[in-house]
């Protein structure tokens, strides 16, 4: 059941993506100033959004943990920092793409670049911790209260490096500038598809974390009986 | 008996431990003069420059060299089982915590009352012009990261690689605690007051250090206990 539900996001996604392909390479109008490489706002936001909704996910699921002591919310916390580490990686690199032709380099410590940098580096940490521990509950237990360290620091290292420096585009959708309608609808449709990608990739990680805890759990039936 | 009579007697103990034979607050002194003397090669030593980014080059002095304390915090209970024995007594974990983090404090700010001399003798810095203003965000920036590297310390106690990791994980989590504390200390040593710009860098660090106070002492629990 839970295969076919991702078989069917999986179809659902595609078809989305070529779809906001289509309007984003050919139909949607050049930027008037940037020219071309804009278009890379098309995945740049909606990755950073999608890294940000799996982040707070992460969090939630990690307090739950603590709190229900149940394995499933750990590998929903695991899940979801994979991807939203994923994301933010495409996030970065758009970014640096971007920043390269416009502003003329790749990076600038920017309040929202030294930030996004920063919470990569917290879900980096968050991985290689779980690596060097064997132990499944201890390994939930540990990582869990690291993410909620980690969560607990993203709002404040926000806000020192927002008031420390700050050069990022101030964000399009909620300025009020004028931004053509095409362009605002294919960015509105592109947030879904890449939300979705994002969506499958953690059921597809919850899977495997399954799989994993059922074969260790006849491992050791297997280790009993023998 | 009452909570805090608990936390002073974990520190007494700690602290008694240490000056018995000052293993690691000698190597953490030793240390930081290593990396004020490779300082000097990175920058000119003289420059006015090398005035303004004093605050920085300071605390990245004491956060590496204060890791060598607060690394040990834990694991120097790992032989003969100490930390068993400790969290079996009856004493509450955020009580042992607590005591640990308050040794541990004080040791950083002896190696860093060492220091402060040293750093003005060799970078021509008059640090004692605003001494009382300087004192309070030393004080709080390194309570600051006392917290969080005592509380990884206890985090990782367990975690084979731990000397590989907690660097790691220990110095993005600080982040928002070094940034204020080096802002703040450049601008105190540049002659500016206590007001303004680092006067919100100050309250940056009280935030901090209340927000992770009392998040490790509601944590502790679930990490030493489980």
């Amino acid at each position: 059941m839970r295969k076919n539900i991702i078989y069917v996001l999986a179809v659902v996604a595609a078809v989305l993506l070529v779809r906001n392909l289509e309007v984003i390479l050919l139909r949607v109008p050049v930027d008037a100033e940037q020219g071309n490489v804009y278009r890379n706002l098309y995945f740049h936001v909606p990755s950073a959004f999608t890294s940000l909704l799996g982040s707070i996910l992460a969090a939630v699921a990690s307090i739950a943990y603590l709190v229900y002591k149940d394995l499933k919310y750990d590998a929903l916390a695991v899940a979801t920092v994979e991807v939203a580490m994923v994301m933010l990686t495409v996030t970065m690199v758009t970014g640096s793409i971007w920043a390269r032709v416009t502003w003329g380099i790749w990076w600038t410590w920017d309040a929202r670049l030294t930030s996004t940098f920063v919470g990569w580096l917290l879900s980096i940490g968050y991985l290689v911790l779980r690596t060097a521990i064997e132990e499944p509950t201890a390994r939930a237990r540990i990582s869990a209260v690291y993410a909620i360290f980690a969560s607990a620091d993203v709002p404040i290292i926000w806000f020192s490096i927002e008031w420390f420096r700050t050069q990022h585009p101030a964000p399009v959708l909620r300025a009020g500038g004028y931004i053509d309608p095409a362009m605002k609808s294919a960015l509105y449709w592109n947030v879904p598809a890449i939300l979705l990608v994002g969506v499958i990739l953690v059921l597809l990680r919850l899977r495997q974390e399954e799989m994993r805890r059922e074969l260790d759990g006849l491992r050791r039936l297997a280790h009993t009986l023998s | 008996m009452a909570a805090w009579r608990l936390v002073l007697i974990v520190a007494h103990k700690d602290l008694r431990a240490e000056l018995r034979t000052k293993e690691a607050i000698n190597s953490s002194f030793s240390f930081a003069l290593v990396i004020l003397l490779l300082f000097s090669f990175a920058f000119d030593p003289t420059a006015e420059v090398t005035r303004e980014i004093s605050g920085g080059l300071l605390w990245i002095a004491f956060a590496f060299a204060g890791a060598l304390i607060l690394n040990r915090s834990f694991a120097r209970e790992q032989p003969n089982d100490c930390l068993d024995a400790l969290i079996a007594a009856p004493v509450p974990s955020a009580a042992l915590f607590l005591g640990k983090a308050l040794a541990n404090w004080l040791l950083l700010l002896g190696v860093e009352a060492f220091c402060f001399p040293v750093f003005g003798i060799f970078y021509n810095i008059r640090w004692t012009r605003q001494f009382w203003p300087l004192l309070l965000v030393v004080v709080l920036g390194t309570w600051g990261f006392t917290l969080i590297g005592t509380m990884f310390s206890a985090l990782t106690v367990n975690i084979r690689l731990r000397e590989v990791m907690l660097p790691l994980l220990v110095y993005t989590v600080m982040t928002p605690c070094l940034l204020a504390a080096m802002q703040a200390t450049s601008l105190l040593l540049a002659g500016e007051p206590l007001a303004g710009e680092a006067a919100v860098w100050l309250r940056f660090l009280i935030g901090f250090d209340v927000i992770f106070t009392s998040l490790s002492l509601i944590l502790v629990e679930t990490v030493l206990a489980g």
